[in-house]
């Protein structure tokens, strides 16, 4: 029975959440972790939207025939979700809504570098957002998220200008977000917060967000140029008036491979944080596993044409890129194992955050595995545009990016709400999370190999027991997801008031009252211990953390 | 408990200007700087793009792309490149104004810069009207019929042409939207120092728009020569 | 015909085996990397689960064994990649007297036309035993040519050719998928590759055809006219196209490229891009009066000029007109 928290909370004391009321003080925050909240409302909404998007494509699947919805609607439903999915909740989630609530706490800052810039950027996701709603109302976009040309630009007729420009003001978004942390991290450290003494949270954000700050803005002139020659019916990539449509796949994937990495970058620095609390120690080699969240940022920018291998490049070209996709894997796996090499001698708590820890080590480590079949030639040329990629997408970008995402917001919870989420809900959503998602992805893997290619409407009758296997996955792990939904809202008014660092963990936001105050710290802290210096904090218990929320 | 800032503000006096989430003015004056560089990065990706796509096919199509070159202007393009490096020299001006303290010639610089960014934009206006009614403004009404530079009785490829046009209103289009924003900040600039808020000490929104400023003139110092001076030897 | 639940695609191809065995060799790989991982992570969680008295160990760190879990993934890595490599090279590369087969295809069709003529709308029909080369291009948007049986795909891009190529090892009906998102009905462009014994698939090819398609090609290089200028000797007023292809060619601006089929489609259809040396600049375009299967008759009419007679073969590059040339000996197609 813990000892520090009451049953019947004091007179609540002045924080973030209670300091304003009212609509106005939300919507023109200037407060990072207003803001922070903002985000988490926004895309969570489009989470769901995204979702029920893959419900409907699983339900078609469920039937060799395409008997549920019509071929130009599937189309439609493949292509918005992988847009809402990949623009609007993958790329913002951890950096807008986690990173924005701790970059300057974990450094020991008031707030970001340009608060009003930081409200500017959730407006534009908020616009952003909007029109996506609007086009998809009106009758969405069918040509994939990948958007190919000349598909594209001179023969769909759905509304790819108006998507396009959605995902184009959403992407500013993103490059604000990016350019804001990058300032933060570089200027606005605390006295004695040195680059080594960085929570590995913060390299990863700080790596992401180069990735942000370069890739982000060449899909923006790519989305400009697909919509002024559809409009105006000029030649740039479509090969009838003299263009490349090869053109078009090397300017796409030249943001939207590293864009990958925005999503998994910051999955890896909640995982960091997590697998240290929870073994009470350092993570092993930490200086390795910070210069590995750089390598993947600057190398990913050298192989996006692996995804092109079988577009029509010459052999010479997919030779360099199938190498340097090599390349890439190392810091993955040196993370990999650096996190696995932590919990050696550590001393282990199960809860719900490491649970969703463990869950991100093996899916992750499956996924990334998977990478190394595609990067191989020989083997891609068969597998490529199969659900053998689908796979590998979905087990790093769910398997990996979104249970970091959930790790995190158990982990970090009680910091920003001030309350304790149900503990044994939480782990046994992480269970019906980790369990569903096998049972969605993995027959993937086989059907891909098999042949089924992907974004079918419909296919040959052999493929259904695997298809079938794979729709039941997804209506358990669409439980999974909906029941942190609920159990966070229901802890938000009858959960039980937080500690102010109930893991006992280390890291500067620790230091703060759950919620904090507006502007952090009362005073400037000044830093003089090294990162996850559980040594000293398990030397000097002065707070039992709770056994059970 | 009131959530009251660092200690360290508001027992000193300091510059309204700065905001209280900085620690002191210096770190508020060198982020400003810094966020206004990587900015400026993000803008080098956004037409990197363009340059790329605009390089590949001038490649490609050396010879049509020197006959569409050869018809646009050099001589308004050149003209438009010395206005544009004369308000470099206005901008850097009045910041040398604002660290001296110089009110009067502040305010003439800022506005001389402002008369350069229109006269480019006028300029370019009159590029655009030439262009319009030589009927090389792609679209339907396009039209090229013109010799590759160098071989007399070779006409280039139309369709490769409107590539060149496309790509020429696309990046000088860009640009010029950029010149527009500029003016709207200079605009800006130049009511805050009508209004007195640039000191010797604080006029961090001056560098960093002049930054801006200087960013898309380099832009157009390498549009220049790409777009307008392909082969004009010949 | 198809098995009810296969978790292996069948093995048609000679490739086939290729594939199938780094795919194989990567499943080990993965599989025990996998079970490496998982087996580390549940065991440290359970052998090092919170005990009341005990205290983690701060280990900083090993970098020995940091460059040993580089090092060592990075060689299987490049092992990897090297076989992959190998696998690809091979798959991309034609053999040099494959049967031909051009490929046009469309929202939401393939259409196959063989070199000797016999024309198939998503079906192909091939002898089992002989390499067969495929010749691509798309009448509008971006399609592939995926056949799981073989373990080879290829996109198909409008505006030009882009080949693959395979030998059939086993009878039988297989899948032809479009593994290119293409529109509506891209999961309805699918058909079926029939491999069938020589035999039979001789009985099938006597079964009815236009005649090659290179003849088709004759007559229409004839029809459009370019036999004007196009002569078989050196008097044209372009270049004698006999012993052409596949061969060098000097362009007038310096610079020297293969007469392949992408070559002689932009010939056609853009004649200003590549002009070859020594001649002028007078032949028109063809773009938009002539429908790709009337190219690819043109394409398989040039080749099969330059494959018939000796001359043909032993021309290394078109040379430009000259005053007292010796006539071309090559001879005429049939």
């Amino acid at each position: 029975m813990s000892m520090a928290t009451a049953t019947a909370p004091p007179v609540e004391r002045e924080n973030y959440l209670n300091k304003h009321y009212g609509v106005g003080s939300w919507l023109l925050t200037t407060d990072h972790k207003r803001i922070a909240l903002l985000y988490l409302m926004s895309i969570t909404f489009f989470f769901f939207i995204g979702g029920f998007f893959a419900l409907l494509i699983r339900l078609e699947l469920l039937t060799p025939a395409g008997d549920l919805v019509q071929a130009d609607t599937y189309n439609k439903l493949f292509t918005m979700h992988g847009m809402v999915m990949v623009f609007f909740f993958l790329i913002p989630s951890i950096p807008a809504v986690l990173g924005n609530f701790l970059v300057p706490m974990m450094i020991g800052a008031k707030d970001l570098a340009f608060p009003r810039i930081n409200l500017l950027s959730w407006y534009l996701y908020i616009i952003g957002g909007v029109m996506m709603l609007h086009c998809m109302l009106t009758g969405g976009v069918d040509t994939g998220w990948t958007f190919y040309t000349p598909f594209s630009t001179a023969f769909t007729n759905t509304k790819i200008v108006e998507a396009g420009l959605a995902i184009f003001v959403a992407g500013f978004s993103s490059i604000l977000t990016g350019l804001n942390f990058v300032v933060t991290i570089h200027r606005m450290r605390a006295p004695g917060m040195t680059w080594s003494r960085l929570p590995l949270f913060i390299w990863a954000h700080y790596a992401t967000s180069i990735i942000q700050i370069l890739g982000t803005p060449v899909i923006a002139i790519t989305i400009v140029l697909v919509a002024v020659e559809r409009t105006l019916h000029l030649g740039i990539f479509d090969p009838k008036l003299g263009g490349d449509p090869l053109l078009f796949q090397h300017l796409f994937w030249f943001y939207s491979h590293p864009a990958v990495y925005i999503m998994i970058l910051p999955s890896m620095g909640i995982v960091s944080e997590i697998i240290a609390c929870f073994s009470r120690k350092r993570i092993f080699g930490y200086g390795f596993v910070a210069i590995s969240s750089i390598s993947i940022a600057v190398f990913g920018f050298l192989v996006w044409a692996h995804h092109m291998f079988v577009a029509g490049i010459s052999v010479y070209a997919a030779l360099i890129f199938s190498l340097l996709s090599y390349a890439v894997a190392v810091p993955s796996a040196v993370k990999v194992f650096n996190w696995t090499a932590t919990l050696y001698k550590g001393s282990i708590r199960y809860d719900a955050p490491m649970l969703y820890a463990f869950g991100f080590l093996g899916l992750f480590t499956i996924g990334g595995l998977t990478g190394l079949f595609l990067a191989a030639l020989g083997i891609d040329v068969h597998v490529t545009d199969t659900y053998f990629v689908v796979a590998h997408f979905h087990y790093i970008m769910v398997g990996g990016a979104l249970m970091g995402y959930l790790g995190g917001m158990h982990f970090w919870w009680p910091k920003i709400s001030g309350r304790l989420y149900p503990e044994g809900w939480a782990r046994l959503a992480a269970l019906i999370v980790f369990i569903g998602f096998n049972l969605t992805f993995f027959p993937q893997f086989i059907l891909g190999y098999v042949g089924m290619p992907r974004r079918y409407y419909q296919y040959p009758p052999e493929f259904q027991v695997l298809n079938v296997l794979s729709t039941a996955g997804a209506t358990v792990l669409g439980v999974g997801y909906l029941l942190p939904m609920i159990y966070f809202l229901w802890s938000m008014r009858y959960g039980k008031p937080a500690p102010d660092n109930p893991w006992n963990a280390a890291g500067l936001e620790w230091k703060t009252p759950s919620p904090p105050t507006t502007f952090n710290f009362e005073v400037e802290p000044v830093v003089t211990w090294e990162a996850y210096n559980y040594e000293e904090i398990d030397a000097h218990p002065d707070q039992e953390a709770p056994s059970v929320g | 408990m009131s959530d009251s800032p660092t200690v360290a503000l508001h027992t000193e006096a300091h510059n309204p200007a700065l905001l209280h989430h900085f620690a002191t003015e210096e770190q508020q004056r060198d982020s400003a700087n810094f966020g206004m560089w990587i900015f400026l990065s993000t803008e080098v990706m956004f037409f990197g793009g363009l340059f790329c796509a605009y390089l590949i096919y001038r490649r490609w199509y050396f010879g049509d792309f020197a006959a569409a070159s050869t018809s646009i202007d050099a001589k308004l393009g050149g003209i438009n490149t010395a206005v544009l490096i004369c308000s470099s020299l206005t901008v850097v001006l009045a910041i040398w104004a604002a660290q001296t303290a110089r009110r009067g010639l502040l305010l003439a610089m800022l506005a001389l810069t402002m008369v350069f960014g229109c006269a480019f934009l006028g300029i370019k206006g009159i590029e655009y009207k030439d262009k319009f009614n030589e009927h090389h403004v792609p679209g339907a009404s396009f039209s090229f019929h013109e010799e590759i530079p160098g071989h007399p009785g070779q006409y280039a490829n139309p369709q490769h042409a409107q590539i060149f046009f496309a790509l020429y209103f696309i990046m000088t289009g860009l640009h010029a939207l950029h010149m527009i924003i500029g003016l709207g900040l200079f605009a800006w600039l130049l009511w805050m120092a009508w209004k007195g808020r640039f000191t010797p000490e604080y006029h961090t929104p001056l560098e960093i728009g002049g930054l801006y400023w200087h960013f898309v003139d380099i832009v157009w110092i390498y549009l220049f020569p790409l777009l307008y001076l392909i082969d004009r030897h010949k | 015909m198809f098995d009810n639940f296969p978790l292996w695609p069948d093995r048609a191809s000679t490739a086939a085996g290729n594939v199938d065995a780094l795919y194989i060799f990567l499943l080990i790989v993965s599989g025990l990397m996998t079970l490496l991982i998982f087996t580390a992570v549940v065991y440290f969680a359970a052998r090092y689960r919170r005990q009341q008295g005990v205290q983690a160990e701060q280990i900083e760190g090993s970098t020995p064994l940091e460059l040993t879990w580089s090092i060592i993934p990075m060689f299987v890595f490049m092992a990897i990649f090297a076989w992959g490599a190998v696998v690809y090279f091979k798959g991309r590369t034609p053999p040099r007297d494959s049967t031909e087969v051009y490929v046009v295809a469309k929202q939401w069709m393939w259409k196959l036309e063989h070199a000797e003529g016999q024309r198939e709308i998503n079906e192909l029909h091939v002898p089992v035993g002989r390499d067969v080369k495929l010749i691509m291009t798309s009448q509008d948007v971006i399609h592939s040519f995926y056949v799981p049986a073989f373990r080879m795909k290829q996109d198909v891009l409008p505006g030009r050719y882009t080949v693959e190529w395979f030998r059939a090892t086993k009878p039988g009906t297989y899948h032809l998928f479009c593994a290119e998102y293409c529109g509506t009905t891209h999961s309805g462009m699918i058909g079926s590759i029939v491999v069938m014994p020589p035999a039979e698939y001789e009985a099938w090819m006597s079964g009815g055809t236009t005649g090659p398609l290179s003849a088709t090609g004759e007559k229409i290089f004839a029809e459009l006219g370019c036999v004007t200028c196009h002569r078989n000797d050196t008097q044209g007023r372009g270049p004698n196209l006999q012993g052409v292809f596949g061969k060098p060619v000097q362009l007038a601006d310096g610079r020297t490229v293969i007469a392949d089929e992408n070559y002689i489609r932009e010939c056609i259809l853009d004649p200003g891009a590549k002009r070859v040396k020594g001649y002028q600049p007078i032949m028109p375009t063809f773009q938009g009066l002539v429908s790709e299967e009337q190219l690819n008759a043109l394409v398989a009419y040039v080749k099969s000029v330059s494959q018939a007679g000796t001359a043909g073969a032993k021309t290394a590059a078109v040379v430009p007109p000259a005053p007292a040339e010796a006539p071309s000996k090559g001879s005429k197609v049939q």
